[in-house]
């Protein structure tokens, strides 16, 4: 049977792996604030409870730890729950559960009962989301031996991986970016998973490596073509993974080009980018041509006022100025200007779109 | 309530022997071998053995890090928990746990952590799952009175409530939280009414009566099968050693001369000893009793201390399935 492979947004896709997982598994199930709602989940989640009944598919009450824990006792009881978070900054009120059970239960049992818990929590951006509603964790859950981490920015590894996720034994923080949901991506019908522990190529290039997050790497190919006009030449690789960060295929992207350049959704300090670095100067110090860069957010939370908010995010403009330096490439900057300056309002993901999240 | 002789021998043969492996943790502490902490049970062996006498081998049990009753009188595997406690690889967790980490899965034991309140909302996820697949399963969660200011156990009700799930809360009630007592850390109200206003079938008994425990915990896990509201049992019972160690601490002072003599003389073991001692041929009774606990637990330390060394090349195998 030929593959049929169409057009959908990254929303459609994780609704459609959530769909699929739980037809073929009766011990899937899903519960989250607002999961049943009209809106449901920002589209990722709508349908499904009328699909799959009322005691499978499920709203919950506002009660983020002890409803991790609950999920935690259900997963070592045979089910395979899948909680959903519509910000990750709410997540941090199941830290508890999460580092202290889901991420050391099978570990400190000496390996006998496995915690199959999927959390997906999505890191909001732009209007107006503010201090609280802003964050990008990953490198708070990537710290934390016992998890996984991951965070894919095209539809078809979001699909995929969130499928490969749900059929994992183990706890997967799945982290989406709300500015992903919307973008749309060659998504197979059927059910197929992407692994967990990869790094994906998304352009290859001699100049330098250019590693990014989720969000980041539309906005890394996107200075990659730019910069291409002038003779720079990008290999972007997609992490997709943050726990356990595929170092080989980055290692050796590094080796090829001599030059490394993270770029993060999060703060600078204490963040996944510092981790790439280290293991990459650890591994390949004389590989390296120059000093590597991280490209990051400031250490600042995220003002709400899109008067504030407009530099704080770096885009591809801000991104392609940073590689250019760090090279010390003679570009001019109109021409990156001429090229990359957004047509759209900085504090949202679409010009059409008007609010809010 | 009337109890047929053979329920009281049961309920004072868990509870003895409770007792006695706790004091020879105790006693062989000293040497310096168990090189991990130990919250011990004494004083407080009548919730655990009259709760886990009302449960099938089937139904589950969560602790927390005073757990050694517990596993115990659930039918946890004697030698696999002090093999744990020596921190060797025939422990129940093969040495990453020690003592806070009990688990037995065959007998239904299924997890003790020592984060307070931790394994509450898990018990109810466990409820939750067998009442998913259809099983016909109870389970009980055991805590302290100190969990019960923990916000993760208010969370965890509303949710059994909310949906009927057939979970036991088990709060013994021992008065203190390490040095600090219930009434520095509480409101004046009382535990089980707190439990009765957030929709559980709630009910206080005397922690020290393993008989009182027994019927209580019997009605309640039959009422749970039928399907009823959970059940909070406070069991108002008394730790007579310090809170983390082998030692009796009360020259500390933190606890009244008078309140800690009149728990003691209310020992729930000899509670029962007494109404076993008077019966014909009782005392013959109790001897045997006690010759084959001391030779069990006997046996179980030599077999625990001849375990073997874990290797710590296991353990990256345990971390991820």
């Amino acid at each position: 049977m030929p593959e049929i492979i169409r057009k959908i947004t990254q929303a459609e896709a994780i609704r459609e792996a959530l769909e699929q997982a739980m037809a073929a598994d009766d011990h899937v199930i899903l519960i989250g604030e607002g999961v049943p709602d009209p809106k449901g989940i920002f589209g990722t989640t709508s349908g499904l409870q009328e699909r799959f009944g009322k005691t499978r598919v499920f709203d919950m009450p506002l009660a983020e730890n002890g409803m991790t824990g609950i999920c935690i006792g259900a997963a070592i009881s045979g089910l395979r729950p899948v909680m959903v978070h519509q910000r990750i900054d709410f997540a941090l009120l199941c830290m508890d559960q999460l580092v202290n059970n889901a991420a050391k239960w099978r570990y400190m049992f000496a390996g006998q009962v496995s915690v199959p818990l999927v959390v997906r929590v999505i890191v909001g951006r732009g209007w107006g989301q503010g201090p609280q509603h802003a964050q990008s964790l990953q490198a708070m859950f990537a710290h934390v031996p016992g998890l996984k981490v991951v965070m894919p920015s095209s539809g078809y590894d979001a699909k995929g991986m969130l499928l490969a996720a749900i059929r994992d034994d183990n706890p997967v923080i799945f982290i989406e970016h709300r500015w992903l949901h919307g973008l749309v991506d060659d998504v197979p019908t059927r059910s197929y998973t992407v692994p967990l522990d990869k790094a994906e190529i998304r352009r290859s290039g001699k100049d330098a490596t250019l590693v990014a997050f989720s969000f980041m790497v539309v906005e890394a190919l996107l200075a990659a073509k730019a910069l291409a006009d002038f003779g720079i030449d990008l290999e972007v690789i997609d992490a997709r993974s943050v726990r356990p960060l595929d170092m080989t295929t980055i290692i050796k992207s590094v080796r090829h080009t001599g030059t490394l350049i993270v770029v993060d959704t999060s703060w600078k300090t204490g963040g996944i980018a510092g981790e790439v670095v280290a293991g990459v100067v650890e591994a390949e110090f004389g590989a390296l041509h120059r000093p590597p860069l991280r490209v990051a957010l400031p250490n600042l939370p995220a003002p709400t006022s899109h008067h504030l908010s407009r530099d704080y995010y770096p885009d591809a403009l801000h991104l392609s100025r940073a590689i250019v330096s760090h090279l010390d490439a003679a570009v001019p900057d109109a021409e990156l200007v001429s090229r990359l300056l957004r047509s759209t309002p900085h504090d949202v993901p679409q010009r059409e779109f008007s609010g809010p999240f | 309530m009337n109890h047929p002789v053979k329920r009281i021998e049961s309920l004072y043969r868990a509870m003895q022997r409770i007792r006695r492996v706790e004091e020879a943790i105790a006693d062989r502490y000293a040497a310096q071998e168990m090189r991990c902490p130990v919250h011990l049970s004494i004083g407080q062996e009548a919730v655990a053995a009259g709760v886990c006498a009302a449960l099938t081998r089937q139904d589950g049990v969560f602790s927390s890090h005073r757990a050694h009753a517990h596993y115990l009188a659930k039918g946890g595997n004697l030698t696999a928990m002090l093999a744990e406690i020596y921190g060797k690889a025939e422990g129940c967790c093969k040495g990453v746990g020690g003592s806070m980490h009990m688990i037995d899965l065959a007998a239904g034991f299924l997890g003790a952590v020592p984060i307070v309140g931790a394994t509450v909302p898990l018990a109810v996820g466990a409820a939750w799952a067998a009442r998913l697949r259809g099983e016909d399963k109870v389970i009980a969660v055991f805590f302290g009175d100190g969990t019960f200011e923990e916000g993760v156990v208010y969370e965890s009700i509303n949710f059994a409530v909310l949906h009927q799930l057939p979970v036991l809360f088990v709060c013994e009630n021992n008065l203190y939280a390490c040095y600090t007592r219930l009434s520095a850390r509480q409101a004046d109200r009382s535990i089980h009414g707190v439990a009765a206003a957030c929709g559980c079938r709630a009910m206080n008994v005397d922690g020290n009566d393993a008989l009182a425990v027994f019927d209580a915990a019997s009605r309640a896990v039959a009422d749970l099968r039928a399907g009823s509201h959970p059940v909070f049992l406070e069991c108002s019972t008394y730790r007579w050693r310090e809170h983390c160690g082998p030692n009796i601490d009360d020259d500390l002072g933190y606890r009244p001369e008078a309140e800690v003599a009149e728990w003691m003389s209310a020992c729930p073991v000899n509670r029962l000893a007494t109404m076993l001692n008077v019966l014909p041929e009782g005392q013959d009774l109790l001897v045997n009793i006690e010759r084959e606990i001391v030779e069990e637990i006997n046996d179980a330390f030599i077999c625990a201390l001849a375990g073997s060394t874990p290797l710590q090349a296991d353990l990256p195998g345990y971390l991820y399935a």
